[in-house]
């Protein structure tokens, strides 16, 4: 019933402005005036309509920042992110500026240059000096915009601290764990191939080495016996053939992993600690982390520290930075007791992308100290 | 073609007819906008009005995708992505080029059809099939495409990872190989007929800067297309045939999966190998159109001709070795990012010079406020606003921490969603009477204007402020984070706007209806326009002219010029001059007088 009352108001309503466009264009006949160009009349209006809007436009600017000023990010938590903000800053002041200048100028010719005040028009074809002006002006102003871009970026990426603390951010549908590299401060090594049900890192030490190759052989065992019980509509003997190539593939390829344990430590991995949830960060510290994805694309984005890096799946990346403000702190600089750092996810990754979390909790590193010896260590966990 | 009898079919519907081609592009690619912008409207309900039932959610999308009226996050995420495709790749490039440059080009340089009419047929059927095949995408039962217009692999890649990457994803492939296929066909013939077709006497300089952006951007897309075709082709061998161009080292559903050796990273730098170009294929048509409507609007030439070919050109060159900035915090070797922030801040600069030179036409100029001139400036207005904040996001440093959010947001539709936009009403309000041969209602254009652009501006420009502050973009909700409770206000004055803005479109809707019918019959040359597609006959006639083809004697910007002997116009009582007008004894041609 509503949607033919609805399709009956709009139908009528087209009637209606039909029948008033042809009321306007049988006047306009019987006046003799033109409908297609634009009446001294019209173009006075529009003129000042233009500059309503664009005093508007600024009003509205203006009052975004007022409203929304204070939701912006507080000041920055990291080193460079320092850095950061007075890049921003500068840049935000030119383009504002920018923008505010040239908008002026539109207004005033759109004022000044309407027909109604301007019945003919200049014949000026070009000017080689004003381009060259308006040419020169900009990649001047960009060339500094450039070169304090750059050097800003560069000393984001290139100048890691030699006693950074490593941390992995291991990203996944749809959370994130954080892994601590542990007294040794080397991150035990990883693979796909190892992740099990108690290692859902695919940690590589010589028992998960072991625990995945059983898992494996029973896994290939269970496959070969299933094929005695194919039946017509199910699994085919053919799919299950090649699910067994396929697991064997992966069981060859972490018996390399057990052959390259004599040659290599393996249990760097057993001081790692794992943490879901939250994270704690000393403050003053250099943190490096690096982030891996289990599956598709990720990004560990944490704003607060001005620090975003992709999470992709096949090769792990790098970020480091060095926090400067205790949670305690920042809770009274904002103001919000309830406040706590954030690492969001920050790629598209499927339906619950966007409550893909984790706390990040910076504090002194004696508190940080005392509350890493409180979390189990890897090989630890795997006993139990 | 002359004397050969028409049937409907031949006439409407397989025409070689480059006229009538022009006018299916404008109606299909506007059949498009109207369902990408329901989907905009759509999903901003769920992002004002987070996790509340509406009414309209399950009329749309069925018990499935919005049980109880409450959006379902995949569907959330197949909504954005289908309205990101259509905008882009179905409004702006075929619906603004393909109508513009079938229209333009052969009118404006005096031919009598495009190269070859067959291609140009098949260009538009391919895009109206590939546009079939997208909306099919529609009603699969896994849903559309769901990763994002970007469709990164691996989330694109596995129909494990999220149920669009199924059949939907199978379906968004296909329709975009047709869709390539179409644009390299329609851009092949615009290069062409350019280069070939150009009547007596219309040098390349005496070309209006309409055909040098149309130019320049056929030549982007020819060069570019391709290489997103082979990014889609080999992430079809990745979903179908078991190779690892973009996969590796993935464990999802509970298995490891058999794919070792690729990376995600070479499909992001295949598509944006053309999505960069992509871009300005999008704006440099917007940009020609400007000018000549700007310019006939203010009975001035375009200031600096010369200087406006040369940034087509420069941004046309520059638009290929800027596309890393998509890719800043990817991972890529940090030298890599500030390469291509150094060239992405150089594009600046042919960018800043156009802008400038719009000004300066505006500058003692005589402005008549037409719907299509009201739609230009807006056009100059959003161009320096997204453009500026283009500078910012140049910068790889200060990217890393606006990459993926609303800042982002905020500047593509601005430039796109707003700039390249209002370029084309301004192009439909102009050249309507050239197309149907009757004039669109000029209140209902006022009113479509101010509506558009207020509401536009309202629905963008606060989304600057929620990038600043942390909101990441393709967030089905931002209420599982604190951090952007203050923020909820903004997404509810954005969704607002958004639905006003969506229901003035059909002002224009109407409009353009109406007028095609019973609009007043257009005079010859409504605008006092100097360019040749004025001189052809207000009724259609293959061919185009009915005698001979026009000769042309000078540059189309000849308005407002003075006479040798001192008098105000070169032809007395009216302030333009045709190029088809020969040029008197000492006149000289151009920017020199």
């Amino acid at each position: 019933m509503t949607a033919l009352l609805l399709s009956l108001v709009i139908i009528l309503g087209i009637v209606s402005i039909v029948q008033m466009l042809r009321v306007f264009d049988l006047s306009n006949a019987i006046k003799g005036t033109d409908e297609i160009h634009v009446n001294n009349q019209e173009t006075n209006n529009i003129r000042w309509a233009f500059v309503v809007f664009f005093v508007g436009f600024f009003a509205f600017f203006i009052y975004l920042v007022a409203e929304f000023g204070d939701q912006l990010l507080p000041q920055s938590a990291s080193a460079h992110g320092v850095d950061y903000d007075w890049l921003m800053n500068f840049n935000m002041l030119i383009i504002t500026i920018v923008f505010v200048v040239t908008h002026i100028i539109l207004m005033v010719f759109i004022v000044k240059y309407a027909k109604n005040v301007s019945p003919k028009a200049t014949f000026v074809t070009h000017n080689n000096r004003l381009e060259l002006i308006w040419t020169t002006t900009p990649a001047v102003v960009l060339t500094i915009i450039v070169i304090y871009g750059i050097s800003t970026w560069n000393s984001m990426l290139m100048d890691k601290p030699e006693d950074s603390i490593n941390i992995e951010l291991y990203a996944r549908q749809f959370d994130w764990t954080a892994r601590y590299a542990g007294e040794d401060n080397i991150l035990g090594k990883a693979n796909f191939r190892m992740i099990s049900a108690t290692n859902a890192l695919g940690i590589i030490n010589s028992s998960t080495i072991d625990d995945r190759l059983n898992q494996y052989d029973d896994q290939i065992a269970e496959l070969e016996a299933s094929r005695e019980k194919v039946f017509p509509g199910g699994v085919s003997d053919e799919e299950i053939l090649d699910k067994i190539i396929l697991v064997k593939k992966n069981r060859s390829a972490v018996l390399k992993y057990e052959e390259q344990s004599k040659n290599e430590n393996f249990d760097v991995a057993d001081d790692d600690i794992l943490t879901k949830v939250e994270f704690h960060i000393p403050v003053n510290r250099s943190i490096n982390f690096s982030i891996r994805s289990q599956d598709v694309l990720h990004s560990a984005y944490m704003p607060h520290f001005r620090a975003q890096m992709n999470a992709v799946p096949g090769v792990i990346t790098n970020f480091y930075f060095t926090p400067i403000v205790t949670t305690k702190e920042m809770r009274k600089i904002t103001g919000n007791p309830d406040f706590d750092y954030l690492l969001l996810c920050n790629k598209i990754c499927g339906a619950a992308h966007y409550n893909m979390q984790m706390n990040i909790i910076v504090e002194t590193e004696e508190e940080y100290n005392k509350w890493l010896l409180e979390q189990p260590k890897f090989n630890v966990a795997q006993a139990q | 073609m002359a004397g050969h009898k028409e049937t409907f079919i031949t006439k409407y519907l397989f025409s070689y007819d480059h006229k009538m081609i022009s006018r299916q592009f404008l109606l299909t690619g506007t059949a498009m906008a109207f369902v990408g912008m329901a989907m905009s409207l759509l999903f901003r309900l769920q992002l004002a009005f987070p996790g509340e039932s509406f009414a309209v959610l399950n009329f749309f999308l069925g018990d499935k995708w919005a049980p109880d009226g409450v959006l379902d996050p995949n569907m959330y995420l197949a909504l954005v992505t289908i309205h990101g495709t259509i905008m882009v790749f179905f409004l702006l490039t075929a619906g603004l080029s393909g109508t513009f440059a079938n229209l333009l080009i052969p009118l404006q340089i005096g031919a009598r059809d495009m190269a070859s009419g067959m291609m140009n047929m098949l260009s538009y059927w391919f895009f109206f099939l590939s546009s079939v095949i997208m909306i099919a995408s529609l009603y699969v039962e896994s849903g559309p495409a769901a990763a994002g217009w970007t469709v990164y692999p691996p989330l694109s890649a596995l129909p494990q990872a999220m149920p669009g990457s199924g059949t939907g994803m199978t379906l968004w492939l296909v329709s975009m190989s047709l869709f390539i296929v179409s644009s390299l066909l329609g851009g092949l013939n615009y290069i062409v007929t350019i280069i070939n077709l150009r009547t007596k006497g219309m040098n390349m300089l005496r070309l209006p800067l309409t055909i040098w952006a149309l130019f320049v951007t056929a030549i982007l897309g020819v060069l570019s297309f391709p290489v997103l075709f082979a990014a889609a082709l080999l992430l079809i061998f990745d979903r179908t045939f078991g190779t690892s161009f973009y996969l590796s080292d993935i464990y999802i559903a509970g298995e490891a999966l058999d794919h070792t050796g690729g990376s995600p990273l070479l499909f992001q730098h295949l598509f944006w190998f053309l999505g960069h170009p992509e871009v300005y294929i999008i704006i440099l048509p917007a940009l020609g159109i400007s000018s000549e409507v700007i310019s006939t609007n203010s009975r001035k030439p375009i200031f600096g001709y010369r200087a406006m070919v040369g940034s087509i050109l420069a941004i046309g060159f520059l638009s290929f070795i800027v596309w890393g900035h998509h890719m800043f915090v990817t991972g890529m070797n940090p030298f890599v990012g500030a390469v291509f922030t150094f060239t992405t801040l150089l594009i600046a600069i042919p960018s800043a010079v156009k802008a400038f030179n719009y000004l300066s036409t505006l500058w003692k100029g005589s402005i008549q406020y037409t719907p299509a001139m009201m739609f230009s400036i807006g056009m100059v207005s959003t161009f320096i606003t997204g453009g500026v904040t283009g500078i910012i996001l140049a910068d790889a440093a200060l990217d890393v921490n606006l990459h993926d959010t609303y800042f982002v947001v905020a500047h593509f539709h601005i430039v796109m969603g707003l700039s390249a936009v209002m370029a084309m009403f301004a192009g439909v309000y102009h050249w309507f009477p050239k197309m149907w041969g009757r004039m669109l209602n000029k209140k209902l254009g006022y009113v479509h204007f101010w509506l558009t652009f207020i509401t536009a501006y309202g629905v963008f420009f606060p989304q600057h402020f929620q990038g600043l502050a942390g909101v990441p973009r393709r967030y089905y909700a931002n209420t599982e984070f604190p951090l952007f409770d203050g923020l909820s206000d903004i997404s509810y004055m954005v969704t607002m706007f958004a639905m006003v803005g969506g229901l003035a479109q059909f002002i224009f809707l109407f409009n353009l209806v109406y007028s095609m019918f019973k609009g007043p019959k257009a005079p010859q040359n409504p605008w006092g326009s100097n360019t040749l597609e004025w001189t052809t006959p207000v009724e259609h006639i293959h061919g185009n002219w009915p005698g001979d083809l026009p000769t042309v004697h000078r540059w189309a910007y000849d308005y407002s010029k003075p006479s040798k002997d001192g008098s105000d116009y070169r032809i007395p009582g009216q302030d333009f001059v045709p190029q088809t007008v020969p040029l008197e004894e000492g006149e000289i041609d151009g920017e020199g007088h």
